[in-house]
């Protein structure tokens, strides 16, 4: 019985993840190539003016005077051996390019993410508690308004409050350039940092999530078995946390899975605010760059980042969850 | 950009059957719902505000907001002609903010409307057929969900040329998933009813029962959930025009933000106020979207 769902998951792999990374190989592959102008009109462009022969010496440099169907299967092969292609901007590969800059997207991600889970439960839990109550309506008046405020809006003002009026926290980038610091001062700057720009990318999802928990958790509350271990005589904290908050995670977690791809599409905004190096910044440059290599290799390793951790997010609603099957 | 409404998926369905049933007594009861929540009233009365501003914006300020009218950074109330103030380039920004209601709306109302008809017309199919057909759209509903939308949105605008149409054109695109699923669902328990066995045993055509008979009952659960497209829609483009990716010609609330980024330490009003345009905006929707659940969905409404 314990490899059940261990089976299920290399089904669900071989046959839904795989599948949708080709998809997006392709699908990311035709979008850029079918958009007018090429990387060798950007390089071109940079430096001025270009003869039709340089011109054609750089296509052919870069490999774009092949079809664009040879193009996509050197491409794809590539990209199984986890080999991207060159940065045209960069010089070079583009997993290198990316890897440079991955961690501190998903630093930023990741403490975003868990701020908007840990503080959005909270708030939908007291909310519930609290249905109806006065503290319930102001709650309810918040988180409406997070939900509707430009994230990157939220974090300029805090620029101008916490940076520029009270001095308290610094107004970009990922730490203090050109202090040489170790240990636990480097800890600190690095936390310092990345303070507001995690918060100003959590608010839409905090929002959320608590929208949700409180949802979720009055609907637990009106079942059969929280009365049933009411008059059981079971503790109240008891039946809150093993029963009703139990029960009203399973939507939040779902629905986290599918919240990624967007907590990464609200970072590139946020990173460009917080002028913070990640990948959203990478983005940027080379759409200046015209580098479709690095778009490509970001928009694929994105969207894997969003599957796998999808496929993680299933086994703990699973875990959550025994009924589920998937 | 996010789905809130697609989430509890399964619920609306008890709703909008329950809706179809009695529609007179539903609209009966939404006018009273209406009228008893100071709330709604307000949005309500914000969001047509908003619309008619936006509608009237050449009359209100017939030269293009883009002139330079002023003296640069007179601040809100210095000048009782330019009352939020003007910019470094002497810009009016009430103009720029009366203007810049015209791009958020039509980029949020036109980019869920895409995103509404793709939706319903995937999910649907979806839905109604069942088997192969829903597999194959689930799987392409899921694609486009885990690649993340903006940046895909922001590749097709800084490599095509940015314009509005663009903008509503790859929004819409990338926003239809959350549509296609809640669509989806309600075909699926609506194709079991008895008044779709009885528009069969009639010999109506598959296309006359999906059109005539299942769609307008399924139409108002999927068309107030729209309202959070048209409302993440605003943002979007918000975002966009904040990373000047918008359309340079045309003035909106994000670019007006970005603008006034380089003088966000000293005259942060330039930032703030095209922000609160944006909030106010999308509040009202929100609480609109929120309540028109509520009245379509009795089980929701806990309040």
């Amino acid at each position: 019985m314990t490899f059940r769902p261990a089976r299920q998951m290399i089904r669900r792999v071989a046959v839904q993840a795989i599948p949708t990374i080709f998809g997006i190989v392709a699908l990311n592959f035709l979008l850029l190539n079918l958009m007018p102008g090429d990387a060798a009109d950007a390089i071109a462009g940079m430096s001025g003016s270009a003869t039709v022969e340089t011109m054609e010496a750089l296509r052919k440099s870069l490999g774009l005077d092949q079809s664009l169907i040879t193009r996509f299967i050197t491409y794809a092969t590539g990209v199984v051996s986890f080999n991207f292609g060159t940065s045209s901007h960069y010089g070079a590969p583009v997993i290198d390019v990316i890897m440079g800059r991955l961690p501190n997207t998903l630093l930023l991600m990741l403490s975003a993410f868990f701020v908007a889970v840990t503080l959005g439960i909270v708030l939908g839990w007291i909310m519930a508690i609290f249905a109806n109550k006065w503290l319930d309506r102001l709650l309810t008046a918040i988180v409406l308004l997070l939900y509707s405020a430009p994230g990157f809006w939220i974090g300029l003002m805090a620029i101008v409050l916490f940076s520029a009026h009270l001095g308290w926290l610094p107004s970009g980038g990922s730490e203090t350039i050109g202090v040489e610091m170790t240990g636990l001062a480097l800890a600190r700057d690095r936390i310092l940092h990345l303070i507001l720009p995690a918060l100003a990318l959590a608010t839409f999802f905090v929002a959320i999530y608590a929208r949700l928990t409180r949802a979720a958790m009055l609907e637990v509350l009106r079942q059969d078995f929280m009365r049933a271990a009411t008059a059981k005589g079971l503790h109240p904290l008891a039946l809150q946390f093993r029963h009703a908050l139990r029960n009203a995670l399973i939507p939040v977690t779902t629905v986290a899975g599918l919240h990624l791809a967007n907590l990464l599409s609200g970072a590139v905004v946020v990173e460009t605010v917080f002028n913070w190096p990640g990948l959203g910044r990478l983005t940027m440059d080379s759409l200046a760059a015209r580098d479709f290599n690095v778009l490509l290799g970001i928009l694929l390793l994105s969207s894997i980042i969003v599957i796998v951790t999808n496929v993680i997010i299933d086994w703990v609603v699973m875990w959550l969850d025994p009924r589920i099957e998937i | 950009m996010t789905d809130v409404v697609a989430d509890n998926s399964d619920s609306p369905i008890a709703g909008s059957v329950k809706a179809a049933t009695s529609i007179m007594g539903t609209k009966r009861r939404a006018l009273l719902v209406w009228l008893r929540d100071p709330f709604l009233c307000v949005a309500t009365v914000l969001l047509i505000g908003v619309i008619a501003i936006a509608m009237a914006a050449r009359l209100i300020y017939p030269t293009d907001p883009l002139d330079m009218v002023a003296p640069p950074l007179l601040w809100p109330g210095q000048d009782m002609d330019y009352p939020l103030g003007t910019d470094a380039l002497g810009r009016d920004l009430a103009a720029g903010i009366v203007h810049g209601a015209r791009v958020s709306l039509l980029v949020g109302f036109f980019a869920a409307f895409i995103g509404l008809v793709i939706g319903t017309t995937i999910g649907a199919l979806a839905g109604y057929f069942g088997g192969i057909v829903d597999n194959l759209l689930v799987r392409l509903t899921e694609l486009f969900q885990t690649i993340p939308a903006i940046l895909l949105v922001i590749v097709i605008l800084a490599i095509g040329n940015p314009s509005v149409f663009l903008i509503v054109l790859s929004i819409g695109l990338a926003s239809w998933p959350m549509i296609a699923r809640l669509a989806r669902s309600q075909f699926m328990a609506l194709r079991e009813a008895d008044f779709v066995m009885a528009a069969r045993g009639l010999g109506y055509g598959t296309p006359r029962i999906i059109v005539r008979e299942i769609l307008p009952n399924a139409l108002p659960t999927i068309v107030v959930a729209t309202s959070v497209l048209v409302a993440n829609g605003i943002l979007a483009e918000a975002g966009l025009s904040f990373l000047n990716l918008g359309d340079p010609n045309q003035v909106s609330w994000g670019s007006l933000i970005g603008n006034g980024r380089t003088m966000l330490r000293t005259e942060w009003y330039l930032t703030a106020l095209p922000g609160l345009a944006i909030i106010l905006t999308v509040l009202s929707i929100n609480i609109i979207g929120d309540r028109l659940t509520d009245i379509l969905n009795p089980r929701s409404a806990t309040r």
